[in-house]
């Protein structure tokens, strides 16, 4: 078992365009240990791709190509249907970015998080599955879990059904979890519970944790590693308390553009795209 | 946490007083709707003919007597009497059974069917999507009486066989309707989530995507009763359905063409439960889609 949960190498997503192919991902490399990663960048600079490309629930008309995709000692490259199906759920997770959409409207969501079980366990009794997914509400700090169990996801504010998201894909204890942007629908105050829980999580069952959002300054703070993206390629990769020291120049323009709470009141600078950014690079 | 052994004891009393509540209010709302209830009404009678047809039928639907052929109606014979002299009013009566037992089971056939090509083709999409809705234009570009007709030739003639035939010719309209709701369905989060949980295509099929297709399944069918209700009745007019001496309105019909003008009750009494039959089935479908469709109740 090497020491890297995830290792990829040169991963390329494309997908065909009229006359011809327009690439959304191009040659990201990335490895991950146990630890919190985050990957930020504006929309479409392929981060959601990236994750999703990992736990191989892209589209099929996307192209895919990658010298090396490695989760936990298994060739995900080389890896059947079947193997990476089982992978997703029990070893791997994602959550999603609004509850309002990734819950089924029409199911309690106490029997979607028994669903998820009982997909990595056929076996296991209904009685303990429901108890497992009583267990793991609790986990997630929602008060009467017997309560929420029974409800609809409309019956439920953004961040009870994103804590109900967390609980489905925590429940089976993957080793990586994927957060695609888990609190960008929410507010702030529930966001920060939203991260604790996460990280309490995280922290506790020794997961690795892709942070994929577009705030800088929740993932400066919150995970240990950054990755900055730009058009589909890893612009810069940083330690989250050094990102101040960010050295390429699109990851300072997007600091940039933060307002300070103390700072002066001029207008913000606008972030100037560079054509040389869009080149590949080594 | 005394309660974690049986966690939905009481959410499931509120539950079903919100459930008795909703229903209630649905209620009121179809009540509201003269023509809904004239439909329900029509639909109830028919139900009730069908279940005590020996109590409220005159007379035994087979028993010819020949002293009274073509009796005009009157005390004796409520709707005269056909050419056999049997009683045309107890054999309406016992014909709603036929009805509704052709109907039953063409939807009971059809709509699952129809669910679950439409489901298969509009999860997976692509060339299996490309197949089965080949299939179903090639049954839809032929008219519906044409096809059960031909279908019938071939089975035989019979009232399972019509069942059989109309059913063949019915799942079409499904499979497009549950293929069209499943590709809205297919792409959504929540599918996603539950793919993402390492959900297998059959269990996403079975547990996410046929539920979603459900409802507009459910109102097409209500529609379509009176639709099957005519094509059964035509089956039986040109004599490949219900066989004689079996009280079917279309076969009573056909019979009653040959004295059209001087025993104008003969053809014309089976005619006209036909008509109020399908009626109250389009009017009750038309309500029903008033009531559940949530778009529709917006707007007003």
């Amino acid at each position: 078992m090497s020491e890297n949960l995830v290792e990829i190498e040169n991963l390329r997503i494309a997908f065909p365009r009229e006359g011809g192919m327009s690439d959304a991902v191009r040659g990201v490399s990335l490895s991950l240990g146990r630890e919190k990663l985050g990957i930020v960048g504006e929309s479409g600079s392929g981060k959601s791709l990236t994750g999703r490309a990992l736990l191989g629930v892209l589209p099929s008309y996307a192209k895919i190509s990658v010298d090396k995709m490695v989760f936990d000692g298994i060739d995900l490259t080389a890896a059947s249907p079947k193997l990476r199906r089982s992978l997703r759920g029990g070893r791997m997770g994602m959550i999603l970015q609004d509850p309002k959409f990734s819950l089924n409207p029409v199911m309690r969501v106490g029997l979607q998080i028994v669903e998820a079980i009982r997909i990595g366990d056929k076996k296991l009794p209904k009685r303990e599955a429901f108890k497992q997914a009583l267990a793991v509400l609790e986990a997630v700090h929602i008060r009467d879990p017997e309560r929420v169990f029974s409800l609809y996801p409309h019956e439920l504010s953004g961040g009870m059904g994103q804590r109900v998201m967390i609980a489905m894909m925590v429940v089976r204890e993957p080793d990586l979890l994927i957060a695609d942007e888990p609190t960008s629908a929410l507010d702030v105050t529930v966001q920060t519970q939203v991260l604790s829980i996460l990280d309490e999580l995280v922290t506790r069952r020794g997961m690795g944790l892709i942070f994929i959002s577009h705030d800088l300054r929740l993932v400066s703070r919150f995970c240990d590693r950054v990755i900055v993206m730009y058009a589909g390629q890893i612009v810069e990769t940083l330690r989250a308390d050094r990102l101040n020291e960010a050295s390429h120049p699109y990851t300072r323009g997007l600091l940039a553009c933060l307002p300070t709470i103390d700072g002066p009141l001029d207008p913000l600078p606008v972030l100037q795209r560079q054509a040389s950014w869009l080149e590949a690079r080594p | 946490m005394s309660v974690i052994a049986d966690p939905i004891i009481d959410p499931k009393r509120a539950l079903r007083a919100a459930r008795i509540a909703e229903f209630k209010s649905f209620a009121r709302r179809f009540m509201r709707n003269p023509l809904g209830m004239v439909g329900l009404v029509i639909v109830i009678a028919l139900l009730v003919c069908a279940a005590l047809a020996p109590i409220l039928a005159t007379h035994d639907p087979y028993l010819p007597a020949l002293s009274d052929r073509l009796a005009a109606p009157g005390a004796e014979y409520w709707f005269g009497a056909d050419e056999l002299g049997r009683d045309i009013y107890s054999r309406i009566i016992y014909g709603s059974r036929l009805t509704l037992l052709i109907v039953g089971l063409v939807i009971v056939t059809s709509a699952p069917v129809g669910l679950v090509i439409g489901a298969i083709a509009g999860n997976y999409g692509g060339w299996v999507d490309r197949i089965f809705m080949r299939i179903t234009d090639v049954f839809l570009a032929i008219p519906k009486l044409l096809l059960a007709l031909a279908f019938v030739a071939a089975l035989g003639p019979g009232i399972v066989n019509a069942a059989l035939a109309i059913t063949l010719t019915a799942w079409p309209p499904y499979a497009r309707l549950a293929r069209a709701e499943a590709l809205i369905v297919r792409n959504s989060d929540y599918v996603n989530a539950i793919r993402l949980a390492g959900a297998s295509d059959f269990h996403i099929i079975v547990y996410h995507i046929m539920p979603m297709c459900l409802s507009s399944v459910i109102v097409r069918m209500t529609f379509d009763m009176a639709g099957i209700i005519l094509t059964a009745a035509g089956l039986g007019f040109i004599g490949l359905g219900a066989q004689p001496p079996l009280p079917e309105w279309g076969a009573m019909i056909s019979t009653g063409r040959k004295f059209i003008f001087d025993q104008w009750w003969v053809a014309t009494v089976p005619g006209f439960a036909i008509f109020i039959v399908s009626l109250g089935f389009n009017l009750l479908g038309d309500a029903m889609r008033d009531l559940l469709d949530p778009h529709l109740r917006q707007r007003r």
